[in-house]
C-alpha cells in the first residue's frame, strides 16, 4: 500500500515545508527558553565551582551572600582559619554594579579578593586567559571576557580606576552577570563607603553630638570619624576544607564556635537553584506551557485547514472504500512530519541563535531528546481533531445533488 | 463466480418522518445488464441523486430490494455487512467532474483501489495501466492529474471506476463538463469497456447530446422510474 500522507508531502512539500518552517521557529523559541533556564542554573553552579570554596560563611540568620546582602567583621577569617578542618579561608565581597569603561558601562559583579594570596585561594577566578594575576593592593582588576574589556584597559569603579590586567572566563553571577576582580580593600571602599558631601554631613552631625564630641575627652570626635570613613566589613568568609573533613561536620563547627551562619555546597546550591533562580525558572515554564499550546494550537489550525482543503478527495476516497483508520493513519502522519520538520528548524535555529543571546544559554541533549517527544506528543493530539472530522465526511458528498 | 448486472425492485426512499417526510423515491424499478450501458434521465428533484446514492450504498432506502448478480445486496435492510468492501470491490463510480486525488499520479489514481483491496502494488499498477492503455491514456501514466486535460482526466476517472472489475458503475454525468465531442468520446469507451469487462453501467444524465445514444433509458420523474427505449445511435 502507498502512503498517502507521503505522497501529499511530497506533491505539496513547498506548503509543508514554510509550515514546517513557522513551527520550527517556534520550538526553536521553546527551546532556547529551556536553554535560558538550563543557562541560569548552570551559571549558579559555576558561580559556586568557581568560587572555589567548600563552606560560605555568612551573617548569622541571612541567605547571603548571594542571594541576601550579608555583612561579617573583615577580621572574621583569622578566627574561622583557626578551626580544625578548615585549610583556607578568604574575605570576599560581592557587588553588582555598573562599571564604567570610557563613555561605556557593563552591567558586573565586582567582587573583592584578597591580593598577593598563593594561586588558587577561595574566591579567586580558577584560571586566566590572559595577562596576569592581581599582584598590588590597590587598582588592578581582573575580568570576565564576557564584559568586553580587554587588557590595559582602564574601568571607573566609583571614584577609583582600574587598570585591566587579567581576563578570565565563565566567571558570572547568579544572574549571569560577568564578574570584575579587585582588590578586597578597593571593594570595600566602593562597596560601603560613603561620597564625599555624604561623609562631610556625617562628620557635621557627629560634631553637633554632645555624646560624641565632649570638651573633656579630645580625640574622641576623630576617633568617630575615622571608624565612619573606613569600612571593616565582607560580605562572606570563603572557607576551603582540609582533604577527608566532613564540609558538614567543619560547618557545625564553625556554626556553633563562632555563632554565624555557614552554608556547605549543598545547601548554597539549593538556595541559589531553589529560592534565586526558582521565580524566573516558575515565569520560564509558564512560557514554556504558554508556547506549547500555542504550539497545539498553530499545528491543529494548520492539518485541519489542510484537512478541509482535501474534504471532496476524503469523500472519493470513502466512497470507493477506504477504511477509517487509512484516511486517519494519514493525517497523523501528515502531523507527525510537520512536528519532525518543525523540530529538526527549530532546533537548528535553537543551536545558532543561542551563543547571540546576551545570557547564557545552555542547550543540553535530554531537553531536545523530551522536546522531541513532547513536539510529536502535541502533533498527534492537534491531529485529532483534523481526524475525528475526515471520519464525519460523507461518502455522499463526493456524489453531490 | 463473477457476480453481474444490477436489478432494482419497488425501491423506496424516504426523508424525515411524520409530517415533513419527503418520499423521494417512490418504488423504482430498474435492470441492467451486464455489458449494457443505460441513461437514468429527470428532472432536477425528480429523484437521481437519491437513486445513485442508494445503489452507491452510502445512503439507507428506506424498503426495496436490490440484487448485484446472484447476491441480494438489500431486501428491506442491508444483506451486507461491510458496505465500504461492498462499493470498493462491486461498485465503480465515475462522478461528474473526475475527482482524482490530487497527489497522486494517474497510475496510482487507478491503482489505488485494487491496493486497498489487498492486492499487491506491482500488480495493481500492472492492472491500472492495462486499463489505462485500454482507455489511450497510457502515454500520461506518470502525469499528475493537474497536468491532464479534462478528457483524459474523465478517462483515468472510468480506469479508476473499472480497476476492479466490478459488476456495475454508477457514472453521475460524467459528460457535463465536457464538448460534444469529448463527450461522445466517453460514452464511446463506456460502451466499449462495458462489452469488455461485462459491467452494467447507469449514467446520470441531462446531457441532450448522448442521450441519443443509450439503447434504453430510465425516466425518473417524482421517485418513479419509467423505462423506454432510446435510439442507441452510434455504438452497435
Amino acid at each position: 500500500m502507498i502512503s498517502l500522507a507521503g505522497r501529499d508531502i511530497l506533491h505539496s512539500w513547498g506548503k509543508f515545508v514554510f509550515t514546517g518552517v513557522g513551527l520550527g521557529l517556534l520550538i526553536g523559541v521553546t527551546l532556547v527558553m529551556a536553554g535560558v533556564y538550563r543557562g541560569m542554573v548552570d551559571d549558579g553552579k559555576a558561580l559556586l565551582d568557581n568560587s572555589g570554596a567548600d563552606l560560605w560563611v555568612v551573617q548569622k540568620d541571612t541567605l547571603g551572600p548571594y542571594a541576601e546582602s550579608s555583612s561579617l567583621s573583615d577580621d572574621l577569617y583569622r578566627g574561622i582559619l583557626a578551626m580544625p578542618g578548615v585549610a583556607r579561608a578568604a574575605n570576599v565581597t560581592y557587588l553588582t554594579m555598573q562599571v564604567k569603561k570610557g563613555e561605556r558601562d557593563v552591567r558586573a559583579m565586582v567582587v573583592g579578593i584578597v591580593p598577593g594570596e598563593s594561586w588558587g585561594a577561595p574566591g579567586w577566578p580558577p584560571y586566566l586567559v590572559a595577562g596576569r594575576r592581581i599582584t598590588r593592593g590597590h587598582y588592578e582588576a581582573v575580568a570576565d571576557i564576557a564584559t568586553g574589556f580587554k587588557l590595559g584597559d582602564v574601568l571607573t569603579i566609583r571614584r577609583n580606576r582600574y587598570t585591566v590586567v587579567g581576563l578570565t572566563r565563565r566567571m558570572v553571577s547568579s544572574n549571569g552577570d560577568p564578574m570584575v576582580f579587585v582588590p578586597l580593600k578597593d571593594a570595600q571602599e566602593a562597596q560601603f563607603l560613603k561620597d564625599n558631601d555624604a561623609i562631610w554631613q556625617s562628620r557635621r552631625r557627629t560634631e553637633a553630638n554632645p555624646a560624641f564630641n565632649r570638651p573633656g575627652v579630645p580625640g574622641l570626635l576623630d576617633t568617630v570619624n575615622a571608624s565612619q570613613a573606613s569600612s571593616s566589613s565582607v560580605n562572606a568568609v570563603l572557607v576551603r576544607i582540609t582533604p577527608g573533613a566532613v564540609p558538614d561536620e567543619v560547618a557545625q563547627s564553625i556554626r556553633r564556635w563562632k555563632r554565624l551562619t555557614v552554608y556547605t555546597r549543598t545547601q548554597m546550591e539549593a538556595i541559589l537553584i531553589g529560592k534565586l533562580i526558582a521565580t524566573s525558572a516558575k515565569q520560564i515554564g509558564m512560557f514554556l506551557v504558554i508556547l506549547a499550546m500555542v504550539s497545539a494550537a498553530i499545528v491543529a489550525f494548520i492539518i485541519y485547514t489542510l484537512t478541509m482543503d482535501k474534504i471532496r478527495e476524503i469523500a472519493v476516497l470513502k466512497l470507493i472504500g477506504t477504511r477509517n483508520r487509512t484516511i486517519a493513519a494519514m493525517i497523523l502522519q501528515q502531523a507527525l512530519a510537520l512536528g519532525v520538520i518543525g523540530f529538526a528548524v527549530g532546533k537548528i535555529t535553537a543551536t545558532y541563535a543561542a551563543p547571540l543571546f546576551p545570557k547564557y544559554v545552555l542547550l543540553v541533549p535530554q531537553d531536545s531528546i523530551a522536546g522531541f517527544f513532547a513536539v510529536v506528543a502535541i502533533c498527534a493530539l492537534a491531529s485529532v481533531i483534523a481526524i475525528r472530522m475526515a471520519l464525519k465526511v460523507d461518502p455522499a458528498e463526493a456524489i453531490g445533488g | 463466480m463473477m457476480i453481474k448486472g444490477i436489478r432494482i425492485e419497488g425501491l423506496k426512499k424516504r426523508y424525515g418522518s411524520g409530517d415533513t417526510a419527503v418520499d423521494a423515491l417512490k418504488g423504482v424499478d430498474m435492470q441492467v445488464e451486464p455489458g449494457e450501458v443505460v441513461g437514468l434521465i429527470g428532472p432536477s428533484g425528480s429523484g437521481k441523486t437519491t437513486l445513485l446514492k442508494c445503489l452507491g450504498a452510502v445512503i439507507d432506502p428506506t424498503a426495496g430490494r436490490m440484487t448485484l448478480g446472484d447476491e441480494v445486496i438489500y431486501d428491506d435492510g442491508w444483506k451486507v455487512r461491510d458496505l465500504r468492501a461492498l462499493r470498493r470491490d462491486k461498485i465503480g463510480f465515475v462522478f461528474q467532474a473526475p475527482y482524482l486525488i490530487p497527489f497522486l499520479d494517474v497510475t496510482d489514481n487507478v491503482a489505488l483501489l485494487p491496493m486497498l483491496a489487498g492486492v499487491s502494488n506491482n500488480d495493481a499498477r500492472k492492472r491500472a495501466l492495462e486499463l489505462l492503455t485500454a482507455l489511450d491514456v497510457q502515454h500520461r501514466a506518470r502525469a499528475m492529474p493537474s497536468q491532464l486535460s479534462g478528457g483524459e482526466q474523465q478517462r483515468v476517472a472510468i480506469a479508476r471506476g473499472l480497476v476492479n472489475r466490478p459488476p456495475v458503475i454508477l457514472a453521475d454525468e460524467p459528460t457535463a463538463p465536457l464538448d460534444s465531442q469529448r463527450a461522445l468520446t466517453v460514452i464511446r469507451i463506456l460502451n466499449e469497456m462495458a462489452k469488455k469487462y461485462e459491467t452494467a453501467i447507469i449514467v446520470v444524465t441531462h446531457d441532450e447530446k448522448i442521450i441519443p445514444t443509450f439503447k434504453r433509458i430510465y425516466h425518473i420523474r417524482d421517485g418513479v422510474t419509467h423505462e423506454e427505449a432510446g435510439e442507441g445511435r452510434g455504438f452497435d
